[in-house]
């Protein structure tokens, strides 16, 4: 080497070579606690947590709440999670053919559907029957999709509780849509309680991964839209963890664009309620978009058709089980007081009678007739349809009987 | 003899086990294809004994499988990509149509993406939404792109080693209702010669009626075929095995030599399979021909809430009435 050469710069290691090295780095199944960052106000034993850097923004919102708001929020839980296990118990039972249990995002999904009001839409996926009850939608509007008798065919408008849609991340789109249809409408900023509006749309952790839900943040943020983005990370999409989809967990992504992402206790209805009503607040007061990140966990399978024991571990579902939302939220009322065991046997009872309507309500659902089939493909008559349809119903009548 | 006896989704996986063993540049990706082995287990057992370089677990998005493929495949691998269910593989329609069907064209032959994507495809399991669906028409429909789709476990096995090796992109379509079916398959290569990928397959011989399906109709077909020969109709059954390319000498010489033809799947009529075959047959055969050429197919309706599928699917009373319709022309 000449005397005047250069410093010769520090080797740099190896490059790795695909055949010899995996790809990938180490990473692992991350089971945190969720982190400072975590909204959190009621512990694991139903304690109210003191105020924190995390939660301090949101105390007022929780400070507010009467102990009547409180025992209807856990009666919701109670509810919501009868509701679940009536349709895992009628899946199981053969009267549906599917049933994707919320089993453990009870709080998750409570706590963003009460935070909303009347005039509000939520876009959900084909998990929230919990968001779906707090709509008012009657439960057995849920059944008939997982019964095979339709695709949903509820009337959306009726309780502003969008058809589920199992595509996943296409309906973020549609509630950006929806939400910039409110601005133009006016809805926004104006002040009035019961005119501002604001949408809310549902996924999951894998969820974020979808083009359509990366597109709907860039969407939302551009047009400033009164949107709250609720992702529920219940840290599973069927066998994939988080670090199969993301490197930062969601909520860090919102500032990407252009807007605050918070990560809430998925299993502290309180703190759900709180961040989402804030969010909402937020949101109709023209203020633009918030992503929520509701750190939870799916303590069942994927749907009743998942096995999960091929791909997680016992020990984390135990973990999560402590962290109960119900139990916590129970604590919490027992605890200050608000709450006697005649109240809680009082909703118990009522989840009996609930499941016990459902049930029947199941059993009882006919099959439509079968020319129904050809109904409202077009809003005005198609030919083609109109066509099969004839040649169905003669068809049909060819068998003695029927067929 | 290295005969065994096969499902069809066991099939697939002893194929791709097979294409990843002779060709190191082989890898899979998809949803939940690694530790869990798919939905339908189809790659089962692979990430463990291929490692995680080779069966990936890639995030939940569709066109991000596939367009990662296309890169993969610019750099030299052949991956094999599972979409989850036929109705979720929209979301890759872009990057399928747009650049996967036109690369090598694009480049003028300098560029090739030998990559498979494999869609478990129809109905019949009582599925929700989005999984019932025979979306195979759209990808034929579309230059560049081989369509090709196995009825059985010897199928299964052979076909998706082919599609492997094939250095064009293959959409590589799974009757999924048939996963579970069983037969013998031999799995020797010396002991015969697999049919090429695109070869049609006379799946029974018969006189009187050329039947053209493919994927979980053949086996529909084949049972109808069956009771037909109860009352005297003999039906020559034709496996397509590949809808793009078409192997049109096997279909027009059984039609030629029968001069009645029925066109079954499960895909809504209008525009679909059946459409490009009757068009075809009636150019090709237009002498021999007694009957116009019929279709049986789902109805031209979304694929309807699971309690109706029995009724919206072809089943063995549809596929006879339509025999008896042409066998009376
Ligand atoms: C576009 C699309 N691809 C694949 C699927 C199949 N699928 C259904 S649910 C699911 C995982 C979803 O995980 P996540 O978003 O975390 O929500 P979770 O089910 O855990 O609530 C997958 C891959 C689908 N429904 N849609």
């Amino acid at each position: 080497m000449p005397d005047d050469a250069m410093e010769p710069a520090p080797q740099a290691p190896a490059p790795v070579r695909h055949h010899e090295t995996v790809v990938t780095g180490p990473m692992e199944h991350d089971i945190t606690d969720g982190g400072p960052d975590m909204v959190q106000f009621v512990d694991g034993d139903g304690n109210r947590l003191p105020t924190s850097p995390a939660n301090e923004a949101y105390a007022k919102i929780v400070e507010d709440l009467t102990p009547e708001d409180g025992r209807s929020m856990y009666r919701d839980l109670v509810l919501v999670r009868r509701i679940d296990a009536e349709g895992h118990a009628l899946q199981r039972q053969g009267e549906l053919g599917l049933w994707p249990s919320l089993l453990g995002q009870e709080a998750a999904q409570v706590g963003a559907g009460r935070a909303m009001r009347r005039q509000d839409y939520a876009f959900p996926g084909y998990r929230e029957h919990g968001v779906a009850w707090c709509r008012d939608v009657p439960p057995e509007n849920l059944l008939g999709m997982f019964r095979g008798v339709n695709h949903g065919g509820w009337d959306s408008n009726a309780n502003n509780f969008h058809l589920y849609t199992i595509v996943i991340g296409n309906q973020m789109l549609h509630a950006t849509g929806y939400a910039m249809g409110i601005q133009r409408d006016g809805d926004v900023g104006t002040g009035d309680p019961d005119r501002d509006a604001a949408v809310m749309a549902f996924t999951g952790d894998g969820g974020t991964a979808q083009g359509d839900f990366n597109e709907a943040l860039v969407f939302a943020g551009v047009a400033n839209a009164p949107l709250v983005f609720f992702v529920q990370n219940n840290q599973w999409a069927i066998s994939e963890p988080n670090y199969k989809q993301f490197r930062i967990p969601p909520y860090q992504r919102a500032r990407g664009f252009g807007f605050p992402g918070v990560r809430v206790d998925g299993n502290d209805v309180l703190a759900v309620y709180a961040v989402t009503k804030a969010a909402l607040d937020a949101a109709r007061a023209g203020q633009g978009p918030t992503l929520i990140e509701a750190f939870t966990y799916r303590m069942g399978a994927h749907t009743t058709s998942d096995d999960p024991t091929k791909y997680r571990i016992a020990a984390e579902v135990d973990i999560w089980r402590e962290k109960d939302p119900i139990t916590r939220m129970r604590g919490f009322l027992a605890s200050k007081g608000y709450a006697d065991e005649a109240f809680f046997d009082a909703v118990d009872k009522e989840a009996d009678e609930l499941a016990a309507r459902i049930r029947k309500a199941c059993q009882e659902m006919p099959n439509p007739p079968k020319p129904a089939m050809f109904d409202n493909v077009y809003v005005d008559p198609h030919p083609v349809v109109e066509r099969e349809k004839a040649e169905f119903i003669a068809y049909q009548a060819s068998f003695e009987g029927g067929k | 003899m290295t005969a065994q006896k096969l499902s069809l989704a066991k099939g697939l996986n002893a194929g791709l086990r097979k294409a990843m063993e002779h060709d190191p540049k082989v890898v899979l990706m998809g949803e939940d294809v690694g530790k869990l082995g798919g939905v339908f287990r189809i790659t089962e057992g692979l990430q463990k004994d291929f490692g995680e370089d080779r069966v990936i677990d890639t995030p939940l998005a569709e066109s991000g499988i596939v367009g990662t493929a296309i890169g993969l495949a610019l750099r030299g691998y052949r991956p094999v990509v599972e979409i989850q269910f036929d109705g979720f593989i929209y979301p890759a329609f872009d990057q399928i149509i747009s650049q996967v069907s036109k690369m090598h064209a694009r480049s003028l032959g300098h560029l090739r993406l030998p990559l498979v994507i494999r869609v478990p495809f129809g109905g019949g399991i009582g599925a929700v939404e989005h999984h019932s669906e025979s979306n195979e028409a759209y990808f034929a429909h579309t230059a560049g792109l081989r369509v090709v789709t196995c009825a059985d476990p010897a199928d299964a096995y052979w076909m998706i080693q082919q599609a492997v090796a094939s250095d064009d992109p293959v959409l590589f379509y799974e009757p999924k209702r048939r996963y579970h079916e069983r037969a013998e398959v031999e799995l020797d290569e010396d002991a015969g010669a697999p049919l090429p990928l695109n070869s049609a397959r006379v799946a029974r011989a018969g006189d009187d009626l050329t039947v053209l399906t493919y994927g979980p109709m053949v086996k529909t077909c084949l049972d109808a075929a069956g009771a037909a020969q109860g009352e005297g109709k003999s039906l020559e059954v034709i496996d397509l095995r590949s809808l793009s390319p078409l192997d049109t000498e096997t279909i027009f010489t059984s039609v030629r030599k029968t001069g009645r033809c029925v066109v079954v799947h499960e895909a809504p009529t209008f525009l679909a399979m059946g459409a490009e075959l009757a068009a075809q047959v009636q150019r090709e055969c237009f002498y021999s021909l007694e009957a116009p050429v019929l279709r049986v197919g789902g109805y031209n309706i979304p694929y309807p809430p699971s309690r109706f599928e029995e009724d919206f699917l072809p089943d063995l009373d549809r596929i006879l009435d339509s025999v008896d319709q042409a066998l009376a022309f």
